[in-house]
């Protein structure tokens, strides 16, 4: 199927730059690439009348009618399993799942099959789906509704994982991910569903599967991605007030991973520290460590960092200020860092 | 159909709830249940090869449909024999016996039309021959050549699905795109069917196929071929109740068809299909029938079955019954059995022939078509592997 252009504006927009939410801007997104193709399809529970647990959906069953926006039984792999089927069929689904911890039971479809019909019949079968996962903690939920499962996905070939972090991102990178022929898993940062930025409905985006320097600074790069990307600038922005220069840089794509930049910036600082909340073990955050010590091994001053959620379950909400990196954190590994 | 007050509580000869072995009582009273289909199982022609009419189901066969669909299960079959024993040779990794199973598949298989689509599980190997996938192209999966090497495309047949159950949900979903394309509504209409065990009826995708099936109205045939063994365990450890009536807790009709008559399973496919082509909604089909093999060649059911019951088994063969039929009512002679004997001969050197000369694939595809757009990770792992391997003496490694 030929990819539509992504030289389109959000429905109606009455200025190519606007200001709006994360969540504005993915619903504005999703009605961007439902109205360019007629075969994008939303589909999962409570997409429909209600809008979506958080309203990312909110309006479109009612613009586009029950058959493009479907309200589905409660079942994650029934969501799923069957978007394979209507992607066979031609279709282009959406699937919402509510919350990170509720992925699994739709997880053997993800990566038996989702991941691994188009290499199984060498390209005779494209499945251009979307897996949209809000993810993270911050909000005071109870358990399951809190985690970072980007790396049990990012392990499996065949899938592609990519995390917005921003409005702008969130606008456009929700309509590459349709359009793309490949399935990839869509993170959304439920914590910054409500920060709002400016979106240019105009402008080019640039690749779906590029990271991007968000902040140029001499002194340690900070590497993260998601809802750590706001709390890298706010370190970056205090550490420049004690006379610290960080560099930031948002990955925007966990699989692949664009670490050009990463490599190109640790070779002007020579020090990195990596931040997630999604726990260290085994990780996005241990495989960013290793290709960085492997590409970049002279130029590094210092043993790269890592700041992430603990190896734990995620903790009742009343300790999760705790277990998420915060501000102090992020400073406190540049320091580390620093003094090597 | 049974009523609801006709269902039964497991008796005495249900198993323990515990894992324990089941007792000699036990399994006898399993065998019982393997034996009988029970009132309801829809029947054409008896083993002894009669003809009995049903009053839902008859179907008008001439001679020529009939001496075909005996070809269709002969050849099958002798595909499956050559394939097992090339298993047995080592020319094979692996091997799926459809043995026993030849009319549910080709009575369902032959049901389909082009337009249908269909989803197997990894037995379908009679369903398959009816699609038009010559059967060499099975191989590939079970030598280790390849995951598949058919246009399920083109075939309208999709691949092998080997973790239990999966393929049903992805049957749902096509079958409710068929419904969106608007594709379903008269007799030109487009129909989906999908193959499992009766093993899978324990797995939730199964369940919730079921439900988003009925929930959509998808025109989806659930053709479960209960061929009463999930690998060691019999039926009675998936289901306090026979397969077929589960339909009815979804609310789409659920039927029993003895699934060693060709007859029975073409006509109750065929009017399943019918249902879906109309917009009626999805059907369940329990083909009553009997695995006369292992669950694959790495699989040793003298463990757990006695050896009377495919005894037993053996005087239902849904091969035997047709060829009966046809020397009764003189619609096929000597010759007629004697050349397609010859036919499935020839296909068994030809499937023995292409595996022994299948190649090994080359290195290179370990990373092919991983993805439809490229990744420039994996792009840079297959270079810096390719260029390993070009570096020994010979090259072509």
């Amino acid at each position: 199927m030929a990819a539509p252009t992504m030289d389109r504006t959000a429905a109606g927009a009455p200025a190519a730059v606007q200001t709006l939410t994360i969540a504005k801007a993915l619903n504005n997104g999703l009605r961007a690439a439902m109205e360019a193709d007629p075969k994008v399809v939303v589909m999962g529970e409570d997409v429909g009348k209600l809008g979506g647990v958080f309203r990312i959906t909110d309006g479109l069953q009612k613009d586009f009618g029950e058959q493009r926006v479907l309200d589905t039984p409660l079942a994650e792999s029934g969501i799923i399993g069957t978007a394979v089927g209507l992607a066979i069929r031609g279709y282009r689904p959406v699937c919402e799942i509510q919350f990170d911890g509720f992925v699994f039971p739709g997880f053997d479809q993800i990566v038996s099959q989702v991941a691994k019909l188009h290499y199984r019949t060498q390209g005779r079968i494209k499945l251009p789906m979307v897996i949209r996962i809000p993810f993270g903690g911050g909000i005071g939920a109870v358990e399951h509704h809190s985690e970072s499962p980007e790396s049990y996905f990012a392990h499996t070939a065949g899938l592609k994982v990519v995390a917005c972090s921003n409005p702008a991102d969130a606008y456009w990178m929700i309509q590459q991910a349709i359009d793309c022929d490949d399935p990839v898993l869509f993170f959304e940062p439920k914590r910054r569903y409500y920060e709002k930025g400016q979106v240019d409905t105009t402008a080019a985006p640039g690749p779906l599967f590029g990271s991007r320097v968000l902040r140029t600074g001499t002194d340690v790069t900070l590497v993260t991605y998601g809802p750590m990307v706001r709390t890298s600038l706010d370190a970056a922005a205090a550490a420049e007030e004690e006379g610290r220069s960080l560099e930031v840089v948002d990955l925007r794509s966990l699989s692949p991973l664009d670490l050009a930049p990463v490599y190109e910036s640790v070779r002007r600082t020579g020090r990195l520290v990596v931040v997630t909340e999604a726990p260290g073990e085994s990780s996005i955050s241990s495989e960013i460590a290793a290709k960085v010590q492997q590409e970049c091994f002279y130029s590094l001053q210092a043993p790269v960092l890592r700041v992430t959620g603990f190896d734990t379950p995620y903790p009742p909400s009343k300790l999760e200020e705790e277990f998420l990196p915060d501000l102090d954190r992020v400073l406190h590994a540049v320091d580390r860092s620093l003094a090597w | 159909m049974s009523s609801p007050e006709e269902w039964t509580h497991p008796g005495p000869g249900a198993p323990p709830a515990t894992g324990a072995a089941p007792t000699a009582e036990q399994v006898i009273a399993g065998l019982r249940a393997t034996d009988e289909g029970g009132a309801d199982l829809v029947q054409l022609l008896t083993p002894e090869g009669e003809r009995v009419q049903h009053p839902d189901f008859d179907i008008d066969v001439t001679a020529e449909e009939l001496r075909g669909l005996y070809r269709d299960m002969v050849l099958v079959r002798r595909v499956d024999r050559e394939a097992n024993a090339l298993q047995r040779k080592g020319q094979l990794g692996i091997w799926v016996p459809l043995l026993g199973q030849e009319a549910a598949q080709i009575g369902s298989g032959r049901a389909l039309r082009p337009t249908d689509m269909a989803f197997p599980s990894y037995r379908e190997h009679g369903v398959a021959w009816c699609r038009g996938i010559k059967p060499t192209d099975l191989l590939g999966i079970f030598r280790g050549t390849d995951h598949g090497t058919w246009d399920p495309v083109e075939h309208r047949f999709h691949p092998y699905t080997i973790v239990i159950g999966n393929q049903v949900l992805n049957a749902a979903g096509y079958a409710m795109g068929q419904k969106f394309d608007g594709a379903v509504g008269d007799a030109d209409g487009e129909a989906t069917i999908c193959y499992f065990g009766d093993g899978a009826t324990s797995q939730g995708d199964v369940h919730e196929g079921f439900v988003w099936a009925a929930v959509y109205d998808a025109p989806l045939v659930f053709f479960c071929q209960n061929n009463q063994w999930a690998i060691s365990e019999p039926t009675e450890r998936q289901s306090r109740l026979p397969l077929y009536q589960r339909a009815r807790g979804y609310g789409f009709p659920g039927i029993r068809v003895d699934g060693n008559d060709v007859l029975a399973t073409l006509a109750v496919t065929r009017w399943a299909l019918e249902e879906c082509r109309q917009g009626n909604g999805p059907v369940l089909i329990e083909a009553f029938t009997y695995r006369m093999d292992a669950h694959t060649t790495s699989d040793d059911p003298s463990r757990y079955r006695l050896s009377d019951e495919l005894e037993l088994w053996k005087l239902k063969d849904p091969i035997e019954r047709v060829k009966v039929h046809l020397v009764k009512q003189q619609w096929a002679d000597q010759g007629f059995f004697d050349s397609i004997e010859e036919e499935a001969e020839r296909v068994a050197v030809e499937l023995r022939d292409y595996c022994v000369n299948l190649p090994d694939p080359p290195a290179g595809r370990i990373f092919s078509e991983v993805y439809a757009e490229g990744n420039p990770v994996l792009e840079a792992q297959r270079d810096e592997f390719l260029a390993y391997h070009a570096g020994f003496a010979g090259g072509d490694h």
